[in-house]
């Protein structure tokens, strides 16, 4: 705290400028393909945020974080399809859903650790694909169509791409306000505790099982939200965005981002989609080269963007 | 009854294919505390190898020893350049850079045998069906699959057991240190380890090869199964891989086969179909549930480590 401006607030204050500027430069240059590509990024930064609550802070390595992603644009997309498209009932209905679901998974997953906790949120969230592939009368497979975008009684319209755009940002910068307080809190020293030393919590008097339950419903219901925003952004649900090779590239923009640091998260959201599209660009097997590339970061840049720009920082 | 007695076979072949894959993966975590996501990769190269020198040498049998050969090696490689520096790294590190490792061998099977997948012919002789009881008729080739898995489990607890490499291995996931230090080459071992454990996965890709097809990303979702079934048996525990790969690949079998007619004396067609459908996926998960619920360590726990 006693350089005002080190690396680390110099680029995170220019990345919150150039992302609050981006709809003017799309319009003025005239690429909505900018637009639409930030949008998506934005709506995965925000399920990164989620994410790094319980990985980044909690150290609960979640390898089902995507299937909230599908709880949340399946419940405005099914609600849309039965013709209740007012937003004020398909977004609680969206985080009242989600929020369920981490209830049951957490209660089941977190009396478990380490790598037994890795495969049963990755078996559960795979149990939850197949309850959406399963889904005939909703598209099973295929997905589902959703043909009328959330409507909130004329207060903000999300057809119209800038205000959609914005809507995300302001939601992500209030999920990343959100994690600052409540880690900077009671709650979030408890979860940070338990991650260094569960049992010494415990012993001094914490439940932790309960603290870590509420961390795990919180991080799902954000994400559950990312899920509504990023149906209503594609207006289509499917299976897919559930599957578990989602979930494995949430946690990879957390810790490409830098694990437990707030703006992390969304750095990690952009390094990561930005540099899939410029991937996808030069050649059609892209994966090829990304995935040596995460062993590499995994074995030689473990602190990622945040942790990169701290040594910068102190010099 | 004779459909029941089927569809148990059918159940306990699936469930010692699972095995062969969960065996590899209990083999690898208990011991080398690794955590590779990649081994349904390898599962899918096994498959793939298989389907490609079978061809190439119009034998199956030799086409199959092959794969296996060529597995095995590729397993040896694998762990000598990708997975040993994250030897005694945390659990995130082995999720992330083998997940890394998927997204690239899935690649280079699009690349290489491109993204239609492949058919691995069945030999005539293998094609045809024993009469197991009167009015039973059963595909020899299903028969072949238990019988191989069968002295496959032979062979590895005649292996882990039985022999001085095996005690080595087993000493080696008590205590690395000392094992080491009593002038045994331990990283050798994990390489094998991991070779055995790749030539695993590849039998059981390879004998799965001629009943589904073989195509990109066959190796995840049976990796998936194959983590259930560690979880359900205890991790690092051939034995408990065994009964919980048996069970789940009965369950799962056997839900999908009779739990919509089960249904449907309660519910209507349409609805039965529909339920149970979408239950009988959830079955094994469920089970996974409940086993937790009461034995978060598993039913065969390897002694508190």
């Amino acid at each position: 705290m006693s350089a005002a401006i080190d690396a680390r607030n110099l680029v995170v204050g220019v990345l919150l400028a150039a992302l609050a500027l981006l709809p003017v430069y799309a319009h003025a240059a005239g690429d909505a393909f900018a637009l639409s590509l930030f949008t998506r990024i934005v709506i995965l930064a925000l399920a990164a945020t989620s994410l790094n609550l319980i990985l980044g802070y909690g150290g609960m390595v979640s390898f089902g974080h995507a299937a909230y992603l599908g709880i949340g644009g399946y419940a405005v997309g099914i609600l849309a399809d039965s013709g209740i498209v007012s937003g004020f009932v398909q977004w609680p209905v969206a985080l009242a859903v989600s929020a369920v679901a981490a209830l049951a998974i957490g209660a089941l997953s977190l009396r478990s650790r380490g790598v037994y906790f890795i495969m049963i949120t990755l078996a559960f969230a795979q149990m939850l694909y197949y309850v959406a592939s399963g889904l005939d009368q909703y598209g099973g497979d295929d997905g589902l169509t959703i043909n009328s975008r959330s409507r909130f009684a004329g207060l903000i319209d999300l057809s119209d791409r800038t205000q959609f755009y914005y809507l995300c940002l302001a939601l992500l910068l209030a999920a990343i306000a959100l994690c600052w307080r409540l880690m900077n809190a009671r709650f979030g020293m408890v979860i940070r505790g338990a991650r260094a030393n569960d049992r010494r919590m415990r012993a001094i008097g914490f439940p932790t099982f309960r603290y870590r339950l509420v961390c795990f419903v919180i991080a799902g219901t954000l994400c559950g939200l990312a899920g509504a925003l990023l149906a209503n952004h594609t207006d289509f649900v499917s299976p897919a965005v559930m599957f578990w090779t989602r979930s494995g590239d949430l946690i990879v923009m957390v810790v490409f981002g830098g694990m437990g640091s707030l703006f992390g998260p969304l750095m990690g959201a952009i390094a990561y989609l930005v540099l899939e599209e410029a991937l996808s660009r030069v050649t059609e097997y892209w994966q090829i080269i990304l995935g040596p590339m995460l062993l590499l970061i995994v074995l030689f840049a473990r602190g990622g963007i945040d942790g990169l720009l701290g040594s910068l920082g102190r010099g | 009854m004779l459909l029941v007695l089927e569809q148990c076979l059918n159940g306990l072949q699936f469930g010692l294919l699972l095995f062969l894959l969960a065996a590899g993966l209990t083999l690898v975590f208990g011991i080398m505390d690794l955590v590779n996501l990649a081994h349904g990769s390898l599962y899918m190269m096994g498959a793939y190898f298989a389907a490609t020198f079978c061809a190439f040498t119009g034998s199956f049998v030799l086409g199959a020893i092959l794969a296996l050969i060529a597995t095995l090696l590729l397993g040896i490689v694998l762990e000598l350049v990708a997975l040993r520096p994250l030897y005694g790294r945390d659990h995130l590190d082995h999720v992330l850079g083998t997940f890394g490792l998927i997204l690239f061998f899935n690649e280079l099977v699009r690349l290489v045998w491109g993204p239609a997948g492949l058919t691995l012919p069945l030999p005539a002789s293998l094609g045809t069906h024993v009469a197991l009881l009167p009015g039973l008729a059963y595909p020899t080739y299903r028969l072949m699959i238990i019988a191989v898995s069968l002295v496959v489990a032979a062979f590895l607890y005649w292996l882990v057991m039985r022999t001085r490499l095996g005690m080595l291995i087993r000493a080696g996931a008590s205590n690395r240190e000392m094992v080491g230090a009593l002038g045994i080459d331990i990283r050798l071992l994990y390489t094998l380890l991991f070779g055995l454990g790749a030539a695993l996965a590849a039998l059981a890709g390879l004998m799965q090869a001629p009943i589904l097809t073989v195509q990109i990303g066959m190796g995840e979702n049976i990796l998936i199964l194959a983590f259930v079934v560690i979880v359900i048996g205890g991790i690092g525990s051939i034995r408990g891989a065994l009964f919980a790969a048996v069970f789940v690949g009965l369950v799962d079998t056997l839900g999908r086969a009779f739990l919509p007619d089960l249904l449907h004396l309660m519910l209507s067609a349409t609805a039965a179909a529909t339920i149970g459908r979408a239950v009988s996926s959830m079955l094994i998960y469920v089970l996974m549930a409940a086993v937790l619920a009461l034995r978060p360590e598993g039913l065969f726990p390897v002694g508190s480590r």
